[in-house]
């Protein structure tokens, strides 16, 4: 019964969806307010009935109800709560009942926050959100139902992946789907704007709080998926240029670009153009990487779904939405008038600076991730892409950028001063040079870059908080009274400085992590130890363990650095029957921001066992930083001027919220 | 400057960017992507040693030797040619005999192949995509061997 109700709740929420594609459209162009107004509340109850669909599938797999076949397939009556409930997401039907489930939710917040938008912009955005909506339920109604029933219901699932039942990877999917598809409100405000052939700083100032939520999750999705990847595959590393990363990456690089523009949009009324455009690639590579890991044209550590059918479905979407939109913007994007003049030299010039250095970043990880299976489509030849291609490429494009991040909030808008920026810079440029230095000095030439990277790194950071010390005025007046300051700017000011401060952060993890990682295998007896950088680990035998659907092998290290104790580290490896599976569990030991990494390989018949140990100076900044970069965003996304519902500021702002036209 | 020069300027450095980084991606694309190629391949394309490949194909069943300090052998087969992997680490989980397995290095004079990357990635049928074309190329798809090795589980991912 309940499958059939989550069944039944999905295929309302089409039918809801067909609906408010049309009639709010329609409504929109005849100016008929009736019409208009039944695009918030249908929104609103496509969500409650996608939700209902959702609930009945959580409920099937927390109820181990085996008769259904997704849950048989992913779910075992064993597992904990917390993976059965999971599990919901980490199989394809699932994942794609969980993206609709998101998509929803967006159109419903668009549809009871947007209370300051046009009545008839808001329809037509609806409308569009409402057209990716209605395809993505067919998608799942007619490819990939996660209702089907059995005929004979087993007495046991199959098990979830048992690399997937892992709490990193539980919150993973959630955090990058709401990032992508918060991609999608971006983009139906964009193809809104090109069917009512008008824009204006006010339209920036609508998408740009949607844009940073999504791009806040996407951030911290991706931050989640390479800390999951680096302590559960046990090879230690972080980022693999796997497609699939880079799926979630591409997005990411265009929202950051997109957030960029718009700020151009909003304050000087420029760039409208191509904001646009942005607003329309951000989602199109959302739906690429969507396309990239459901489809099955990948093989990969993440992909877990493969069905011809269904890629030239999703392949299908892609076309009708990335080419459809594309076309309208061919057409109508001319229409458009060009905003503010300003010089090279300014804030916009930097923005524009970043624009361009962020998309054809872009561009390279796109091309590098698209052209492997572009060459076998076409030719039949096998190659692989891997991470010297993106060093090589991606590396030298992000260079100029992170060198130009702190000059950006220094310059003025229209005309800027580059001298007094670089000026003001003069302690961050110092701090990077004294880096450098230093990095030599004591590390010696090799590696080469480090010492760039740690100069790089800390010229960022101490460019960011330069921002800062020059808005509070710090150090030239007194603290109290900078302090008060640094109380009353913007929120967005401190975004900034936050989140540019945070890539500093991330680089310098990056460069720690990549220049001084060090490694060390070796076979050990119980007795035997392993040295690596000071730390001295004694391998003292092995414990054999029982979870609650896994057996393990522990072995326990004794960690001393300069004969003392510091701690016992943990590593095993489990085996899942069910699925006949071994997964290596790594054991991890904090040092400052540096981590030691202990994973396991084949026990030995005669006792021994293959160990792999990493030392990691600085690695835990990667992914702080991403924190930290989040943390800017969601102080940039409660800046009173963004805040989606505020009131309209009474004065002063009133000429902005009108039409350009 | 007018608005056409400005817009030129904005277009000039545009172009020039993009440059930059289509010049960087031929080179990089020139040197770092490396070919894949199952045992048969290697010996019709005559593949010269010194040549940096992935070689994929299946662990032939009782070939595995393990020796001293980690070092590890074994033959890696599409069904009609074989070669012999030389490899020093730790294999990952996935690694069996009869299952499919990636292996990234050179190809040594002798013949053997040297490997500094051992991946067993895998879709749902325990085989990398690749080493799945090449067997499906060689005829020998879903043949028994495939399914030794204690994989009786359809299912992986």
């Amino acid at each position: 019964m309940i499958p059939e109700l989550g069944h039944y709740a999905l295929v309302l929420a089409l039918a809801l969806a067909l609906f408010q594609g049309v009639v709010p459209l329609v409504g929109a162009r005849r100016g008929d307010s009736a019409l208009i107004a039944v695009a918030a509340p249908v929104a609103v109850a496509q969500f409650l009935f996608v939700a209902l669909s959702f609930s009945a599938l959580a409920a099937c797999y927390v109820m181990s109800d085996f008769s259904v076949s997704n849950v048989f397939e992913n779910s075992h009556s064993a597992m904990p709560l917390i993976y059965r409930v999971t599990s919901v997401w980490g199989n394809h039907e699932g994942s794609m009942l969980l993206w609709v489930l998101i998509l929803s939710i967006y159109g419903a917040l668009v549809a009871s926050f947007g209370a300051n938008l046009p009545a008839a912009l808001k329809a037509t955005v609806l409308s569009v959100q409402s057209w990716i909506a209605a395809t993505f339920y067919l998608f799942i109604l007619t490819t990939s139902n996660p209702f089907l029933r059995l005929v004979d219901a087993p007495f046991e699932g199959r098990d979830l992946n048992p690399i997937l039942q892992d709490l990193g990877l539980a919150i993973h999917p959630p955090l990058l789907y709401l990032g992508y598809v918060g991609c999608s409100i971006a983009f139906s405000f964009a193809v809104a704007a090109l069917i009512e052939g008008r824009i204006d700083a006010a339209w920036a100032r609508w998408v740009r709080p949607w844009t940073l939520a999504a791009w806040i999750c996407l951030t911290l999705g991706i931050a989640m998926g390479s800390y999951w990847a680096y302590y559960e595959l046990g090879w230690g590393g972080w980022w693999f240029w796997d497609p699939v990363e880079n799926a979630s990456l591409m997005p990411w690089l265009a929202t950051t670009a997109l957030l960029h523009s718009a700020v151009v949009m909003e304050k000087r009324d420029a760039l409208k153009v191509w904001t646009i455009l942005l607003a329309i690639l951000a989602f199109s590579l959302s739906l690429i990487g969507t396309f990239l890991v459901r489809s099955g044209v990948l093989t990969s550590v993440h992909t877990f779904a493969s069905d011809p059918t269904r890629g030239i479905f999703i392949l299908a979407i892609l076309v009708l939405f990335i080419g459809g939109s594309l076309a309208l913007y061919a057409w109508r994007a001319p229409m458009l008038k060009q905003g503010g003049k300003f010089a090279p030299f300014s804030r916009e010039g930097a923005l524009v600076f970043n624009n361009l250095f962020l998309t054809t970043a872009c561009a390279t990880v796109f091309v590098g991730t698209l052209y492997p299976l572009a060459l076998e489509a076409l030719t039949g030849e096998k190659i692989s892409v891997g991470a010297p291609f993106f060093n090589a490429t991606f590396g030298p494009l992000f260079v100029p950028l992170l060198i130009a991040v702190p000059f950006g909030p220094l310059l003025a808008w229209k005309r800027g001063d580059l001298l007094a920026a670089a000026q003001r810079l003069t302690v961050a440029v110092g701090v990077g040079a004294v880096a450098i230095a230093a990095t030599f000095v004591s590390e010696g030439s090799q590696p080469v870059l480090a010492p760039f990277g740690m100069g790089l790194a800390l010229f960022v950071i101490v460019g960011a908080l330069t921002d800062i010390a020059e808005r509070t005025m710090l150090f030239r007046i007194p603290v109290g009274l900078a302090l008060k300051r640094g109380i009353g700017l913007p929120r967005s000011a401190w975004g900034t400085a936050f989140a540019h401060l945070g890539l500093g952060l991330v680089l310098l993890g990056v460069t720690g992590e990549t220049q001084w990682g060090s490694e060390r295998i070796a076979s050990l007896k119980p007795g035997e130890k392993i040295t690596i950088r000071r730390y001295d680990l004694t391998f003292e035998g092995t414990v054999p363990r029982a979870g609650p659907n896994y057996r393990e092998l522990a072995a326990r290290f004794t960690v001393r650095r300069g004969g003392e104790v510091i701690g016992i580290m943990e590593p095993s490896k489990r085996t899942f029957a069910t699925r006949s599976m071994t997964t290596t569990e790594a054991a991890l030991m904090t040092r400052g921001t540096g981590q030691l990494y202990v994973s396991l390989g084949d026990p030995n018949p005669d006792g021994s066992i293959a160990v792999r140990v990493y030392h990691k100076p600085l690695v835990l900044l990667i992914w702080l930083g991403a924190v930290v970069m989040a943390v800017g965003g969601a102080l940039s996304l409660s800046d009173r001027r963004l805040r989606v519902g505020a009131p309209k500021p009474a004065k002063g702002r009133a000429a902005a919220m009108q039409p350009a036209e | 400057m007018t608005r056409k020069q400005r817009r030129l300027a904005l277009i000039a450095a545009g172009v020039g960017v993009l440059g930059i980084a289509a010049a960087l991606v031929l080179t990089a694309l020139k040197d770092s992507i490396v070919f894949f190629n199952s045992p048969t391949d290697v010996a019709e394309k005559h593949i010269a040693p010194g040549t940096r490949i992935r070689l994929g194909g299946l662990v032939a069943p009782g070939s595995l030797v393990r020796g001293e300090n980690l070092a590890i052998k074994f033959d890696v087969t599409d069904g009609k040619g074989v070669i012999n992997v030389a490899y020093q680490g730790i294999l990952p989980d996935l690694f069996r005999e009869g299952q499919g397995v990636v292996t990234e290095g050179v190809l040594q004079p002798g013949g053997t192949f040297k490997a500094d990357t051992v991946l067993a990635k895998h879709d749902e049928n325990y085989i990398p995509k690749e080493v799945a074309d090449a067997l499906k190329k060689q005829g020998h798809w879903k043949d028994d061997y495939a399914k030794k090795g204690g994989a009786t589980q359809g299912r992986a991912q």
